[in-house]
């Protein structure tokens, strides 16, 4: 039984995935769920009302990788915030503490099984809408849209994890995804393309980071997008490298877990 | 023999509190250490601070010659932690939780030890259950088993048997005996004096954050040395009040040097009149050297106690 340098993080990894695992139905289907009442009810109502990208590509369909993408991105922030603060609340991350691992081996273990989590709940979603828009199998760039998955969802994976290290309690994680999280997706252009919005706010939406994410997911699956997605990937990858730093330096520095 | 466990003049604040003050100690390899305080002396803070929970203002620690903060995975692979809180993973059934805590120090294939400590900690009917559904005893039994998970070297326990039944108090103890029979280093915190007593080679005291006697069982018990009268009165002659050890409704605990000094205690009872309701005589214990070292501020460990 000879320990293995470095092979921490990959049973905290593990651990996170058989949690999440664990409540499956409330970690997963129930996101599936949500994003397809979410496809069936706008597409009903505004499927022949909006026309989005000059009418090359119908409403439902334009709808499905913003929904696919939000999903991905609020369960990577609900994995990692979740799982942090109720191992804070009931006093067990001491376990996760006393053994010796690097503040890189839990960064990279937390946000990795934000990811896994983010891109399960994404796939279900895509999965089911399939059964609506069939066509939307056809990704005319998969790794466009793999790419921004991956940087989106550790992007939410670390931004939970920062919260979940700031939170005193469970009211204060509920705020930071009421406030923030959620206006940032639903403002990004989940719902429309910014190109119908007035020249104030497609400025404005410029300088939301997700934008960029959603902009460059679709562009993934109709080879369409309001940026191109070599400069929406440069944006992701900035923020998550500058994100991930952060991070590292706020774990690095005990900072609220050893005290 | 080498040193387990070094602390160099650690201090710690939290706002207004001197949790630490200065605090020195070594604890050889092979010892079965004693830790003990009042509430609030430090004791949990200067073990979180061994195992890199807390960081110190000041001084530095090491367990077997790593530095806790400096050499860190060698320090913590070298301690195993019985938290004092009752803390679980309620997600995970016991040999789950084993495994994991296993894996987060790189240990894989691990199954063989953690049947072994399943057993010794007569858990073996538990090991499919979910950590929610154990008992409070069993929870702490659980927690006893991850401090054990990667055979380290030192082990501490911060209050192990609070709220433990007797029949667990005395299989853990069987259990921890075996670990410093084999070797390991054990540093235990505990309120209950007597089994200080019973297990404890060497003791540290803590009073707010300073070290205040540092030394053998033997020596400590013999330096106090003498009797305690256990004094059922409505009061005590006024030349005996200095004597009172402790007081707790009605019943006096006074500390005699010799047996001679009871003839005294007793022509003074009776020329102040006050009636014997109930008297016994004790030699003394940890817990009579522990109220009398709180009570007089410390005494200062004697040196070669420290040279140890």
């Amino acid at each position: 039984m000879k320990p293995i340098a470095g092979a921490g993080w990959l049973t905290l990894l593990y651990k996170e995935l058989l949690r999440f695992r664990k409540v499956s139905f409330q970690t997963v289907l129930a996101p599936v769920l949500t994003a397809l009442l979410y496809l069936l009810i706008f597409s009903h109502v505004l499927e022949s009302n909006v026309s989005v990208f000059g009418g090359k590509v119908s409403y439902t369909a334009f709808l499905v990788p913003g929904l696919v993408m939000m999903s991905v991105l609020q369960n990577a922030f609900a994995n990692t915030s979740s799982s942090l603060m109720q191992s804070k609340m009931n006093g067990n991350l001491i376990f996760i503490l006393l053994p010796p691992m690097s503040p890189l081996e839990l960064f990279g273990a937390y946000v990795v099984g934000a990811m896994v989590r983010g891109l399960v709940v994404g796939l279900g979603v895509f999965a089911v809408t399939l059964f609506f828009v069939p066509s939307m199998l056809a990704l005319p760039h998969p790794m466009w849209a793999l790419g921004f998955a991956l940087l989106g969802s550790a992007i939410l994976g670390t931004l939970g994890l920062v919260a979940a290290i700031w939170a005193d309690k469970f009211d204060q994680i509920a705020a930071f995804q009421n406030f923030i999280i959620v206006p940032l997706t639903f403002l990004s252009g989940v719902f429309y393309s910014i190109h119908s919005l007035p020249p104030f706010f497609q400025q404005l939406s410029h300088a939301n980071p997700f934008f960029y994410m959603i902009d460059g997911f679709r562009y993934g699956f109709f080879g369409l997008s309001d940026v191109a997605p070599a400069t929406s990937l440069a944006i992701v990858a900035a923020c998550a490298l500058l994100l991930s730093a952060i991070t590292l330096a706020i774990l690095k520095s005990g900072w609220k877990l050893r005290h | 023999m080498s040193i387990a466990v070094e602390v160099v003049d650690v201090a710690r604040r939290f706002g207004r509190v001197q949790a630490l003050d200065g605090v020195s100690l070594t604890v050889a390899e092979g010892e079965f250490f004693g830790l003990l305080g009042p509430n609030g002396a430090g004791k949990t803070t200067l073990i979180s601070i061994l195992a890199g929970l807390t960081r110190a203002d000041r001084g530095t620690a090491r367990i077997l010659g790593h530095d806790v903060v400096a050499a860190y995975r060698a320090s913590r692979r070298a301690l195993g932690v019985v938290p004092q809180e009752l803390v679980f993973d309620p997600f995970f059934t016991v040999r789950e939780t084993l495994e994991i805590q296993s894996g987060y120090f790189g240990i894989r294939d691990n199954g063989r030890w953690i049947d072994e400590i399943l057993h010794h900690l007569d858990l073996v009917s538990k090991a499919d259950a979910n950590m929610r559904s154990l008992s409070g005893g069993m929870k702490r039994r659980v927690l006893v088993g991850q401090a054990l998970v990667h055979k380290p070297p030192v082990i501490v326990l911060d209050e192990p048997t609070a709220g433990v039944d007797v029949e667990l108090r005395q299989s853990l103890w069987r259990f921890i005996r075996k670990l410093n029979h084999d070797g390991h280093t054990i540093i235990l915190t505990t309120h209950y004096l007597e089994e200080a007593e019973a297990l404890c080679g060497r003791i540290a005291m803590l009073k707010a954050g300073k070290v205040v006697a540092l030394d053998t069982k033997q020596n400590l018990l013999s330096r106090f040395a003498g009797l305690t009268v256990r004094l059922v009165a409505a009061r005590v002659p006024a030349a005996w009040q200095a004597r009172v050890l402790r007081q707790d409704a009605g019943i006096f605990f006074i500390g005699l040097d010799h047996y001679a000094e009871l003839e005294a205690l007793l022509a003074a009872l009776r020329a102040e009149g006050i009636a014997i309701e109930e008297l016994a005589l004790s030699e003394t214990d940890l817990e009579q050297v522990f109220l009398r070292i709180m009570a007089a501020g410390g005494v200062e460990p004697a040196p070669h106690a420290l040279a140890q």
